[in-house]
């Protein structure tokens, strides 16, 4: 495969990975350098990925074992200082202005949901994978998929209706 | 009755019963202007997850840049002119006495005769600067005789 051919094959999907990638690590930045880093590793296996069913489905398994690897690190190297002690504890003014646009609340809710249950919302919801497909880049059964996935749904709706109703009741 | 349809469609979502077909509707629903008032608290939801599939990765791929890096190839051509360097200084010091032609051989006998006179000369010169450090043992035969002279 040269490079015009992998270009062509990553195109449709490099943008899913970038995006379940900032879903997992938040950060756009970092979001970016995983997913270079996900392209690279999938360009060096070049030779042997005409092998594999589905290059999206590896592609998005990469990703996934990638930026849980990436979070895991972080946790076990950087030191875990609770800021609460030293920080103001009101939201700052940008966060204020930020929360009362509902669509960063949704995010906000979704990026605190369980790295498994980000997963799946990012996976059936934003990219509209069958279940077939999430079972696959898991390795999850499909029963599993759909109560972490329900679940997932459930808690958004919970902290929605709440802020829905914040300052009504 | 559209709203009822909705209302079982989002409770299908949340038990995550929905198909890809049904999710769908249920985005182009909650993205249009009129929706059910006990359905607007979900809106947000249903409008970020339509939004959010827009980001894009707009990075440009480090993957080929490596493959021409001009330094590489540099290197690769500054020690190619090294090795013919080196190469090429060795084969000149093996091959010049090879390839001269000049055996030393004359047409002219008289040249001939001086010549091989002049390396004759040469040569004895060169024996005769050996002798001489041997002179220095006939010294040692001198002493012998005057020590040992009784025995004979």
């Amino acid at each position: 495969m040269n490079q015009n051919e992998f270009l062509q094959v990553i195109a449709p999907f490099k943008d899913k990975v970038f995006r379940l990638a900032k879903r997992l690590l938040v950060s756009t930045e970092e979001a970016e350098d995983a997913t270079q880093e996900v392209l690279v590793k999938l360009w060096n296996k070049n030779e042997s990925l005409n092998g594999y069913s589905s290059v999206e489905a590896f592609a998005m398994s990469i990703t996934k074992n990638y930026c849980l690897d990436q979070l895991k690190s972080k946790r076990t190297t950087n030191l875990q200082i609770v800021h609460s002690n030293y920080t103001d504890r009101q939201p700052s003014l940008q966060q204020q202005v930020e929360d009362t646009d509902s669509l960063n609340w949704v995010e906000k809710i979704i990026n605190e949901l369980p790295e498994q249950q980000r997963l799946i919302i990012q996976m059936r919801d934003i990219e509209q994978y069958e279940f077939s497909e999430i079972a696959q880049i898991l390795e999850m059964n499909e029963t599993a998929i759909r109560v972490a996935l329900s679940r997932a749904r459930k808690t958004i709706r919970e902290f929605m209706t709440k802020t829905h109703h914040y300052g009504i009741g | 009755m559209e709203s009822d349809k909705i209302t079982l469609l989002v409770t299908k979502y949340f038990e995550g019963q929905t198909t890809l077909a049904e999710e769908i509707v249920l985005k182009d629903y909650f993205s249009s202007s009129d929706i059910a008032s006990n359905l607007v608290q979900y809106q947000p939801l249903f409008a970020y997850l339509s939004n959010t599939s827009k980001q894009k990765f707009e990075q440009n791929l480090p993957l080929f840049k490596s493959k021409n890096n001009p330094i590489k190839w540099l290197s690769i051509a500054a020690s190619v002119v090294v090795l013919l360097g080196i190469g090429f200084y060795t084969f000149k010091d093996y091959s010049s006495p090879k390839a001269t032609t000049e055996l030393g051989t004359y047409d002219d006998p008289q040249v001939a005769f001086e010549e091989t006179q002049k390396a004759l000369a040469l040569l004895s010169n060169h024996v005769n600067v050996g002798i001489e450090s041997v002179r220095y043992v006939e010294t040692y035969e001198v002493t012998r005789d005057k020590i040992f002279i009784l025995e004979n």
